[in-house]
Formats: structure tokens, C-alpha cells, sequence
């Protein structure tokens, strides 16, 4: 008939149906994901085992609406069951290279609900500054922050993107990297970190955080006490990456410590003496843990719950990496391939789709073991003004 | 909008009485500007040759800018400016300065590609605002290619009607205007680029047989190439065609592109193959190229516009006129290329190490900080030839979406080595200096990329 739309009937409402509500929880590695999608004449139905999937349909069902050249709304009939390959799919934000204004974070979160990221890897301090305004420790940020007024996360601001973030079914798994990119908690903390020697005298300048003192472990306890509790997740990422052992060689006191131990000259040794007794410290405040690989090359004693970041692309290739990481027993992320602070020219986007994580020498229980992958963006050329087309 | 610049984003913009008590130290009260000559420029367009040195006396109570022409006014206010900064308490200070500038190479450009991609109005307008931060004086307005056509023709309007994206990515008459009006302002020349015989596939959407029909053996094949040498209806439709950029556009420069032109289609034409045994070209279609070329150089002369091609033109021996500008963009040994083109007699422009397009990771503008144009081998005469440089920025990657971030600040380091001394390239210096003038750009609404680890004092939350 004339008056009757080529596309057939009106749809007016999407009915969502969440068999095990949840609605006031936070997302977890567990949280079931799937859904079904079922767009019929007369009928859009979307349903999910948990809120977390129906999210992920909501998203895919506001995908799957066209519009036509006269301004009318339509969608194709169409069945759809899905759920995701990997339980962990993540995105790392990098705040202390460059501050990140909450704007930016609170973006970036909306474009990760677009792509069904379900991970925010906050890697909220480092060496360059410390805008994480803690309540222990509020001379951390005074001090280490580029600004202590203008360039920190407040508890409040910290709330909102975890809000926000649960709201999206995305979890926030904060990373305060230790021993090694510390250097910005040294003028809030003082005596926590190593103070490096030229011969005989310091030399004034500052290294890793400072293995040796029974001050660095309870620094270390309450500030964790504190971010255990700020931070929701039950994972927290502890870092351990990239700790340059010159400093510490330097140090007379550390050079005797080294001797009582029995450590030799192996500074992995006392690297893994801190990470154990951080890891130690962590478990009992009831949380789980990530680490960069740096934790598991170096032969640290790690529970058999840790997960293994698996970053370095080059020093063994990674998928060797993963392959050891799996086969010693541990829960993997892959991110080594996926580095996209590295630009280069061209449709870069293709390299970084046609990694297989799996791509393995490995039986089919080290694959499982592979949980997922995170998309890295470090910070130190990246800010608010070019943080979206970069990473998007 | 200078004032803006200066104390815009001041919070406290207190104007009048300093405290009671407060000490009494020298106080600027104004900037004179003193322009020179009888015919300051004030109503006309900016050119080659136009004067953009300046003098500026920075003492109490007055501090005095002199320029020959307007051109070098506006270079010392944007020098001025960056002088004035404000302490920690919100007073505005600057030194007593006493500088004698002047540029380096007389052109200065950026290459913008609106054809791979659209850019609206804003975005190309935000740019002339850096460029003039940056001292560049030149917009290289690559406007159409094979992707899309979104100049809006008079005479020809079926080009953008047929050849751009689409109704809402073209360039009225109205938004060229206000770009030639407000690059004008600063100073900065907009020289079009209307590239043929490549880089046409858009111009044959809107223009019935304008480009050559390929064949594939005895039948067209369906495709196109480029524009058609050996028909009098294209030169027809050039002749008109450019005698409407040349009125449109008033810089005394076309660009006429020329680059790239892949023979296949040609060779494949039975009737462009007639015309090259008529000829007497033999199997050497750089001669048919060169035929095409000579005949718009004609037609464009004729208009009393002077053009710039692409270094292509002249590698295939093109009868060129003197005058004619040649731009070398090719990487491979390009210095060799400078010799050639100015050994020639040529005046050249210096693209090749700066197509910004190309990034990569990590402070890639030291590479392009420290390219010292003059270095090839050549006379004193012909390094005289070398008239500057271009920063490129192709569009097939660019958008609205992340042009700023992507041209700026890493233009800039291009944009002083065209301006400043030969010898002004200590790259830790310059390190800073760059670093506080990505902050300025941003204090002024430039989105400019950081350089490096850092932040800006004044950044937005």
C-alpha cells in the first residue's frame, strides 16, 4: 500500500531481559559478557546472563541502527549470539608522562564502551610526576605532581572514573609501578627512595625505591592499604618493570646488604626480595596481582594467581614470552604488539588486528591460560591535545 | 587580537592603578608602530618580495615597533608578543630588548591537502592563526586531487557537484574569500594548487572528457587517466578554467602541480598513440607530458600569474619559462636536485625533508630542525635561487580530527629554520624555546602536541 514503509513494521522499544541483575556490583575478570540479540517484526529483544552483557548488546543493537536518506531510523532483522573471545580486553592511559584532565579519561571510557574494552589499566604515576592525591600521604602529590593544585586526581575525581567506568561495564585495575619509575614519590617520601653514590658520597641524585629499610615496607604497606581500598578491582598492577640496577650498586648500604644476604652480585635477587615482600604485603590486603614480565624473567617467587603482563617485544619475541609465561603456569596479557604510543606511517591499525595471542607452541591448557591483552598508550608525547586520533 | 594573546587568559586583567606601596619600577604603557614606507601595504595582499623586517625597541615607557611595510609590523608584534610574559603573581613584565629581524628565506610555507580529506572552514582558519605564530607567510592550498574536488567552480560547477564528497565538503566562492581575507591579515599568501595532469580522477566526474579514456587492448576500459593532452576541448576548458583562479586567487602565484603522472593510460589510448607519431615523440611520453605542461604554462602566463610546479616538470624538460618556481619534494638526494634545478637558473622550493605526513615515533622535529636547506653544491648565485621551503602535511591520513596536533609544534621547527639565522641551530636551546612556544600555542587556542614529558602552567583542566 502507499503509506506502508518499505522496511515493514515500526519498532518502538528494545525489551532487555538480565537473568542475574547485578546492576549495583562492580565488573570483574569473572563477569559473564555474553548476550543474545533478537530483532524480529514487532519484536527487539535483548538478553543477557548478567547487566555486564546486556551492556555489551546495548552497544552492538545501537550498531545495527541505519538511517535511510529520508531521516527514518531502521533495523534489519537479524539473530545474534555472542560473547568475547578474551575475558580481559584493556586499554592503558598513562596520566603521569602528561596529566590527563578527567575529560579525557572520561572519553577515552565512552570510546572504550564503543569497542567493548572492559579493562582501564590507570598507570596513574611514574618517574615524571604523581598526581594521585593520596589521603595517607598527601605530600606525595604536593610535591610530586607537575602542580599539586591543577594537575592531581582528587579521591573525588579517582571515584568518579571508577563510576563512571562501572557504569560501562569497564573495570579500573590502577598500576603504582615499583621498585623501578619512582622517581616522583621521592620528594613526598623522603628516605624511600635509594640515594645513589659517586665513590664515596651520594651524588644527590635519587634511584629505585630503597629495598633495604624496614621504613620502605611500611611506606609501601600503608600506601597500598589505602589503594586497596580506593581502587575496587579486586587485581591491582604492581609494576616491577624496567628497575635499573646502577643506583642501587652504587650504594654502600645496599652493597652490604647484599653481602649479609648472600645475594652476590645478583641484583635480580634483591629486586625479587622487594617484589616478593610487595607481593606478600598485597596479598594480605585481599587482592590479586599484575606484573610486567620483568617479575617472572627475573625468577620471582610469585603466587600461582598472578597474572604476567607480557610487554617486551624484542628481548625474547613475545610469543616465546607467552609461551613461558603459560607453560610455568601463570595467567598471561599480551600488549608487546600493541604498543600504539609507537606511530608510524600508514594504516598502522593493520599490524596491530592481525596478531593471533595465541599463536603459540603450547598445549590447549596454556592457551586458556591467556586471558586477554591490553592496548598500551604511553604518555611521553601524548596529552589531551592528540590523546583521541591517537589512540582512535 | 594581539592584546587577546598578551592578556587574554590573564585572570586578573586589572588595567589602572598599580597597590598602594606597590614599588615604583619602569612600567611599559605603550607599543608604538611605526610603519616606514610612503605605501605601507595595508590594503594590499602580501607577496615575494614584500619587506618583513623590523626593528623594536623594547624600553620605558614606550617601546617602539618599525617595519618597512606592514608585513614586518606584523612579524615584530608576534615577536613583541612573545617577549611579554607574566610572573607568578599576575603582572605582565618584559625585558628591555633592542632586536634587528628579519627573515631568512622569503617563503616560508605549509602545505594543507583539502582533497584526501575535507577540512572545514575552522580548521584551515586555526591553522593560518598558528602559521602566523610561527612567522610561515605562505599557504600552499593543495585544494583538489583524484580523491575529491571541493572547490566550488563559477564557471565549472558541475567539477565540485559531481567531484567532491559531497554537497557538504566544498569551498564556496565565499570560503575561499574569507581564507585569502584572513591569511591576508597575517600576513600570509595563498598560492593554489590546481595539480594536472595527475591527480585529476576527481576532475572527470564534473568534466565529460576531460581526462583520457584507457583502453584495455582494443576497448576503453571504463577508467580513467590523466587529464587528455591532445584534445583542443581541454585546453579550452583550462584556458577558461584558469582564467577564474586567476582572478579569484590574487596571490601572483599559481601552483600548477605536474607531478606524478603515470603514463600507462596514455600508452594505452590508441588515439593519444596516433598523436605522439604526429608528433614525431617517439615512445617518450615525458615529451607529451612536457607538450601538455608548456601549453598551461602558456595559458597561465597569459593571466599574468607566475606558477610553481613540482620538481617532476622540470626532471622531464619542460620548456619552462625563467621565471617559472620549481619545488623539490623528493627525498632521494634532493641537495643533488637543488643543484640542478638552480644550476639551471631556477628558483627553487625546499619540500623534501619536511613532508610531515610521514610521522613516527618520538621528537622527530629535531630531524627536521636541523636540515640546512643551503647545503648542496652550488654557487653563491644559485644558493641565491633556494627562496625557502614548505612544510607539507598530505591529507590521506589527515583530518579535522588530528591536523593541529599533527602539524604543530613540529611545523614550527621548520618555521624557524626558514626564518632564523643559518647558525641559530643548537637543538637544546631550541628544545626549550620550542617547549614554551607549544604552551604559548596553546594558550592561544592552538591544539599543539606536546614536545615531550612535561606540562604547561597555564593548561586547561
Amino acid at each position: 500500500a502507499e503509506n506502508e514503509p518499505p522496511w515493514g513494521m515500526p519498532c518502538t522499544q528494545l525489551l532487555v531481559f538480565v537473568a542475574t541483575p547485578g546492576c549495583d556490583g562492580f565488573p570483574s575478570l569473572d563477569s559473564k559478557e555474553s548476550y543474545k540479540l533478537s530483532v524480529l517484526e514487532g519484536s527487539l529483544l535483548l538478553s543477557a546472563d548478567a547487566v555486564w552483557g546486556a551492556l555489551r548488546g546495548l552497544e552492538t543493537f545501537s550498531q545495527l541502527v541505519g538511517r535511510d536518506e529520508n531521516g527514518t531510523y531502521y533495523i534489519n532483522k537479524t539473530e545474534i549470539v555472542d560473547f568475547p573471545r578474551f575475558p580481559h580486553r584493556g586499554l592503558l592511559l598513562d596520566t603521569s608522562r602528561h596529566y590527563l584532565p578527567l575529560r579525557a579519561i572520561l572519553e577515552t571510557l565512552d570510546v572504550m564502551a564503543y569497542n567493548k574494552f572492559n579493562v582501564f589499566h590507570w598507570h596513574i604515576v611514574d618517574d615524571p610526576s604523581f598526581p594521585y592525591e593520596s589521603l595517607t600521604f598527601p605530600e606525595l602529590s604536593k610535591q610530586g605532581a607537575f602542580n599539586a593544585m591543577t594537575h592531581v586526581y582528587t579521591a573525588s575525581d579517582v571515584q568518579t572514573v571508577i563510576e563512571y567506568a562501572r557504569l560501562r561495564g569497564i573495570r579500573v585495575i590502577a598500576e603504582f609501578d615499583t621498585p623501578g619509575h619512582t622517581l616522583s614519590w621521592g620528594p613526598g617520601a623522603p628516605g624511600l627512595l635509594t640515594p645513589c653514590y659517586l665513590g664515596k658520597d651520594p651524588s644527590g641524585t635519587y634511584g629505585p625505591i630503597n629495598p633495604i629499610l624496614n621504613s620502605t615496607y611500611q611506606f609501601v604497606t600503608s600506601l597500598f592499604q589505602e589503594v586497596s581500598a580506593v581502587f575496587p578491582d579486586f587485581f591491582l598492577h604492581l609494576g616491577g618493570d624496567e628497575v635499573d640496577f646502577t643506583c642501587w650498586k652504587s650504594n654502600p648500604k645496599i652493597r652490604v646488604f647484599m653481602k649479609e644476604m648472600g645475594f652476590g652480585e645478583d641484583y635480580k635477587k634483591l629486586e625479587s626480595f622487594y617484589i616478593q615482600r610487595l607481593l606478600d604485603i598485597v596479598s594480605s590486603l585481599g587482592k590479586g596481582y599484575i606484573v610486567w614480565q620483568e617479575v617472572f624473567d627475573n625468577g620471582v617467587k610469585v603466587r600461582p594467581d598472578t597474572i604476567i603482563h607480557v610487554w617486551k617485544e624484542n628481548s625474547i619475541p613475545y610469543m616465546e614470552e607467552m609461551a613461558n609465561v603459560t607453560k610455568a603456569g601463570y595467567r598471561a596479557l599480551l600488549s608487546a604488539p600493541w604498543y600504539l604510543n609507537r606511530i608510524s606511517y600508514g594504516q598502522d591499525w593493520m599490524a596491530a588486528y592481525q596478531v593471533e595471542p595465541l599463536k603459540f607452541e603450547g598445549v590447549p591448557e596454556q592457551k586458556d591460560r591467556v586471558i586477554g591483552g591490553e592496548a598500551c598508550m604511553w604518555g611521553e608525547y601524548v596529552d589531551v591535545t592528540n590523546l583521541a586520533p591517537r589512540l582512535w | 587580537r594581539y592584546y587577546e594573546y598578551m592578556f587574554g587568559q590573564s585572570r586578573r586583567r586589572k588595567r589602572g592603578r598599580r597597590p598602594l606601596g606597590a614599588r615604583a619600577e619602569p612600567e611599559l604603557s605603550q607599543l608604538q608602530v611605526v610603519i616606514e614606507s610612503r605605501d605601507p601595504g595595508c590594503q594590499s595582499y602580501p607577496h615575494l618580495a614584500s619587506s618583513e623586517a623590523y626593528h623594536l625597541t623594547v624600553t620605558e615607557p614606550v617601546a617602539i615597533l618599525k617595519a618597512d611595510e606592514v608585513w614586518g609590523a606584523l612579524r615584530g608584534l608576534e615577536t613583541f608578543s612573545q617577549l611579554v610574559h607574566e610572573d607568578d603573581y599576575g603582572s605582565f613584565l618584559v625585558n628591555e630588548s633592542e632586536i634587528d629581524d628579519f627573515p631568512r628565506f622569503a617563503h616560508r610555507g605549509i602545505l594543507l591537502d583539502t582533497s584526501r580529506h575535507y577540512l572545514p572552514l575552522k580548521s584551515i582558519l586555526t591553522n593560518l592563526d598558528a602559521m602566523a605564530f610561527n612567522k610561515f607567510n605562505v599557504l600552499h592550498w593543495h585544494i583538489v586531487d583524484d580523491q575529491s574536488f571541493p572547490y566550488q567552480s563559477i564557471y565549472f560547477p558541475e567539477l565540485s557537484d559531481k567531484g567532491a564528497y559531497s554537497y557538504n565538503h566544498i569551498y564556496t566562492p565565499t570560503d575561499v574569500h574569507l581564507v585569502i581575507e584572513y591569511a591576508r591579515l597575517r600576513g600570509i599568501r595563498v598560492v593554489p594548487e590546481f595539480d594536472t595532469p595527475g591527480h585529476t580522477q576527481s576532475w572527470g566526474k564534473g568534466q565529460k572528457d576531460l581526462l583520457t579514456p584507457c583502453y584495455n587492448g582494443e576497448q576503453p576500459s571504463g577508467s580513467f587517466g590523466p587529464v587528455n593532452p591532445i584534445l583542443n576541448t581541454t585546453y579550452d576548458f583550462m584556458t577558461k578554467f584558469f582564467k577564474e583562479i586567476s582572478s579569484v586567487f590574487p596571490d601572483a602565484y599559481i601552483h600548477l602541480g605536474g607531478d606524478e603522472v603515470n603514463f600507462d593510460c596514455w600508452k594505452s589510448n590508441p588515439e593519444v598513440k596516433e598523436f605522439m607519431k604526429q608528433q614525431g615523440f617517439g615512445i617518450d611520453y615525458a615529451k607529451l607530458e612536457s607538450y601538455y605542461i608548456q601549453k598551461i604554462l602558456d595559458i597561465v602566463s597569459s593571466y599574468n600569474k607566475g606558477y610553481i610546479v613540482w620538481q617532476e616538470v622540470f626532471d622531464n624538460k619542460a620548456q619552462l619559462k625563467p621565471d617559472t618556481v620549481v619545488q623539490v619534494w623528493m627525498e632521494n638526494n634532493y641537495a643533488h636536485e637543488l643543484s640542478s634545478v638552480t644550476g639551471a637558473g631556477f628558483t627553487a622550493i625546499l619540500a623534501a625533508p619536511w613532508y610531515l605526513d610521514y610521522i613516527s615515533y618520538g621528537q622527530d622535529w629535531k630531524k627536521y630542525y636541523s636540515i640546512e636547506p643551503l647545503d648542496f653544491p652550488g654557487s653563491e648565485k644559485q644558493k641565491k635561487l633556494l627562496i625557502g621551503g614548505e612544510a607539507c602535511l598530505w591529507g590521506e591520513f589527515v583530518d579535522a580530527t588530528n591536523l593541529t596536533p599533527r602539524l604543530w609544534p613540529r611545523a614550527s621547527a621548520v618555521g624557524e629554520r626558514l626564518w632564523s639565522s643559518r647558525n641559530v641551530t643548537n637543538l637544546q636551546d631550541a628544545y626549550k624555546r620550542l617547549t614554551n612556544h607549544r604552551c604559548r600555542m596553546l594558550r592561544r587556542g592552538v591544539a599543539a602536541e606536546p614536545v615531550f614529558v612535561g606540562y604547561c602552567p597555564h593548561e586547561a583542566r
